[in-house]
């Protein structure tokens, strides 16, 4: 097809715009191991799971990825660790974890062999470097979430096997160890940056003494053995999620929701097969050829079938019963979906006239009514079924 | 050797549907699923060459790409992974996706399976987002469908009561399934009829439930179904069909994607009469007056007389033509596995493996899905020995 518009194309209409959110609460059955990981972060552990080969894989799976058994064998790993790799995210956004620009982590959870994803409180991006250590900072309410975890926090001569701040039963809780967390962080960014500035502001939370046989090796932190029981187990989370899309048109349906606008009713035919499309879309979708003939239909029309709704819709503001109806406007080759009205719904019948009801300001017709007409013969209409 | 590898389904595994399966993620709802068609086939992880899975789309359940997720549970590390999706007939597209790699030798044991958890999603509203500058005016599939319902009764002049015996012979022949979602052992076809008006001409009664389950099928080449313990099912034809939703002449009764796909599935497997050489059909039913319209779509009656199959028992369980013995969409309806459910029931019925709802020496069945609105369809037809090549 050529790019060059044919003659007597209509020009571009101006397409409207508007905001469309596409939001669902999510609900999610946990499984066994799921349950135990949620329910323990809600405790304050952070559990994994050993696989058949004896890696700890944190945050647990209930498959072995490499045998594909069921594995359940639970264990309690640090909730301090180490960045394996980072982003910076200047700009955070609705539902992250936190307001303020942050780093997105992997961390490797002392006694853990894969990397948990998770939020990094630090200043700036200078302050964040891969191998620096970062521990746990619970929220204050916790109910059995990944965001029981508020974020990480720099955690610089933290040795393995110790630190966690927040949750509100320590001295300072989260919010003033949120100052704390910035201050370590950025001394070590700067000054140090091989986790041995050891300032005073990082001595704070369980820490291991460093001269406590096995401290600062991985062993002082092994992963211990956990039953994954708690009372009052979390089975279940809610996951909700939200998609924001600026909706626009495009040019066919634009031409038609201007023209009702107008109260007008138009559709375009196609060159090929000469039917007529209403509401347009701008090709034939069995011919395959763009549509740019534009055709005044209705507004009277026919019903060509229906059914009567007897379900109130939580989203739509339309009193039960009411009729949904399939109407072959005069002029159109299929039909369009409407309500109808100024009838009782039960009388409603095939071949019933109807024409458009318009209100004001309505963007499109509110609905349609009977014209009075004769009822349309079946066979006007049969092949618009 | 024949030009295509001949396709066997040597396992078969469900679930147990119900309402909600709050005990298990979705990764261990499909995983009861694969265990139970690995157990059918005698063969393990490993013996699985590639994976291909179903479900319907991902709005339902709002997990993008499911098939990353579920993985390490279908065993699928280091083999490929392949997500089918076409709306409600995805597990028949699945299905025969699955096959195809079996028929082309690129794989020799190949899983498949499709899934839904219902409880844990929103179709409803998956299925009627707003969209602005458009009127609101529907939510969910029944008031999409119930006025095409309208124009076959209309067309063929059926009595109004051919729907309620449709769900009453599907209801009755789910309490011969274990696996069925609804057991309702009082049904009786007063309280089929007597159930409320929800989309007028349909009634509660003659919709489908919302199900939580899995299916899962292991296909194999000809050399693992000598080494099946239990009798293979053969694939003698299987085909896809697409049309657009709505387009100048479409028709919404009898679809002519439907058609081609009935017609290619019967000139692969040789059937030219399906009426007479089919033995049972599993038919995607989600209210029942598509009964009688796909039976006219599929070709087992002519146009306008398919209702006249229904009313005088021909598609009951003990009729010549049973259709849904497993209680069909119409008793389980975990929306993304429903299409692979009628695909395996039609592999149990020839394999002689469907317990009380068997067809007594069914040899050959056809498996029947569609999807979207009335835009997809995929089937296939299995039968008891190997296809003649
Ligand atoms: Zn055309």
């Amino acid at each position: 097809m050529s790019a060059t518009p044919a003659s007597g194309a209509p020009s571009a209409p101006e397409v409207p715009r508007a905001p469309l959110v596409v939001e669902f609460p999510f609900t999610r059955s946990l499984g066994p191991v799921q349950s135990a990981f949620l329910t323990g972060l809600r405790e304050r552990t952070v559990l994994g799971v050993r696989t058949a080969g004896g890696r700890v894989l944190v945050p647990p799976v209930e498959y072995d990825p490499e045998t594909s058994e069921e594995i359940g064998d639970l264990v309690q790993v640090g909730t301090a660790g180490t960045v394996t790799t980072w982003a910076w995210n200047p700009d955070p956004r609705r539902g992250q974890p936190l307001r303020t620009p942050f780093a997105w982590v992997l961390v490797r959870l002392d006694g853990a062999d894969t990397g948990l994803l998770h939020a990094l409180d630090a200043p700036g991006p200078d302050a964040v470097r891969t191998g620096m250590r970062v521990r746990v900072r619970w929220a204050q309410d916790r109910g059995g979430a990944i965001t029981d975890i508020a974020c990480f926090e720099p955690y610089e001569n933290g040795d393995e096997g110790g630190g966690e701040s927040g949750g509100g039963n320590r001295e300072g809780g989260g919010g003033n160890r949120h100052t704390a967390g910035h201050a370590a962080g950025h001394a070590a960014g700067h000054a140090a940056g091989h986790g041995k500035a050891g300032g005073p502001a990082n001595g704070e939370g369980r820490r291991v003494d460093p001269a406590a046989p096995g401290a600062g090796r991985r062993a002082a932190a092994g992963p211990r053995p956990h039953s994954g029981a708690f009372d009052d187990p979390v089975t279940g989370v809610v996951a909700p999620a939200r998609l924001d899309y600026t909706y626009t048109p495009g040019r066919a349906q634009s031409r038609f929701i201007n023209a009702l606008a107008e109260r007008r009713i138009t559709g375009e035919r196609c060159p090929s097969c000469r039917k007529v499309y209403v509401p347009p879309r701008g090709a034939c979708p069995t011919c395959g050829v763009a549509t740019s003939e534009q055709v005044g239909v209705g507004p009277r029309g026919t019903v060509t079938t229906f059914c009567i709704v007897n379900i109130k819709a939580k989203n739509l503001d339309i009193e039960v019963p009411y009729v949904y109806a399939h109407i072959a406007l005069d002029g159109a080759d299929l039909p369009l979906h409407a309500r109808i009205a100024g009838i009782p719904y039960d009388r409603v019948r095939m071949g019933l006239r109807v024409e458009p009801v318009w209100t004001q300001g309505g963007r499109h017709p509110d609905h349609y009514r009977p014209t009075g007409e004769p009822d349309a013969d079946y066979d006007t209409y049969r092949e618009l079924l | 050797m024949p030009a295509k590898e001949p396709v066997a389904v040597v396992g078969v595994g469900q679930t147990k549907h119900v309402a909600a399966r709050r005990d298990v993620s979705i990764a261990g709802l499909v995983r009861e699923a694969a265990r139970r068609a690995l157990d059918d086939a005698a063969l393990d992880w490993a013996d699985i060459d590639a994976v291909v899975i179903g479900k319907a789309p991902d709005f339902f359940e709002g997990v993008m790409m499911p098939e990353l997720y579920l993985a390490d549970a279908l065993g699928a590390v280091g083999k490929p992974l392949l997500r089918v999706h076409t709306a409600g007939s995805v597990g028949g597209s699945t299905a025969l996706v699955a096959a195809g790699l079996v028929a082309a030798r690129v794989h020799r044991t190949v899983l498949t399976l499709a899934f839904e958890k219902q409880s844990e999603s929103n179709a409803m509203w998956g299925l009627s987002l707003p969209v602005p500058f458009q009127q609101p005016l529907l939510a969910g599939a029944g008031g999409f469908f119930a006025p095409h319902v309208r124009a076959y009764i209309r067309r063929s002049g059926a009595p109004g009561t051919v729907g309620s015996l449709v769900a009453y012979k599907d209801r009755r022949n789910a309490l011969r399934n274990p696996y069925a979602h609804l057991h309702e052992h009082g049904i009786t076809l007063e309280k089929v009829q007597s159930s409320p008006m929800l989309w007028d001409p349909i009634r509660y009664s003659e919709t489908c439930p919302s199900s939580d389950g899995a299916c899962a099928m292991v296909l194999a080449d000809r050399a693992g179904a000598s080494r099946a313990p239990y009798p293979p099912a053969w694939v003698h034809g299987g085909a896809m069909r697409s049309e657009p939703t709505l387009f100048a002449g479409k028709d919404f009764v009898s679809p002519q994607a439907g058609k081609d796909c009935a017609a290619d599935v019967y000139r692969q497997a040789g059937i030219t009469d399906p009426r007479r050489e089919i033995d049972a059909v599993e038919m995607y039913v989600p209210f029942s007056w598509y009964e009688p319209m796909w039976l006219e779509n599929l070709g087992f009656a002519a146009e306008g007389e398919g209702w006249k199959l229904t009313e005088s028992g021909v598609t009951e369980l003990g009729g010549d033509l049973p259709v849904n013995p497993s209680g069909g969409v119409l008793s389980t309806n975990p929306i993304g596995a429903s299409g692979m459910i009628r695909f395996a029931e039609a592999v149990l019925q020839v394999r002689d493996r469907a317990g009380a709802h068997q067809v007594a020496g069914a040899r050959k069945a056809l498996g029947h899905a569609y999807g979207g609105g009335s835009q997809f369809f995929s089937m296939w037809l299995v039968g008891a020995g190997p296809p003649e090549t």
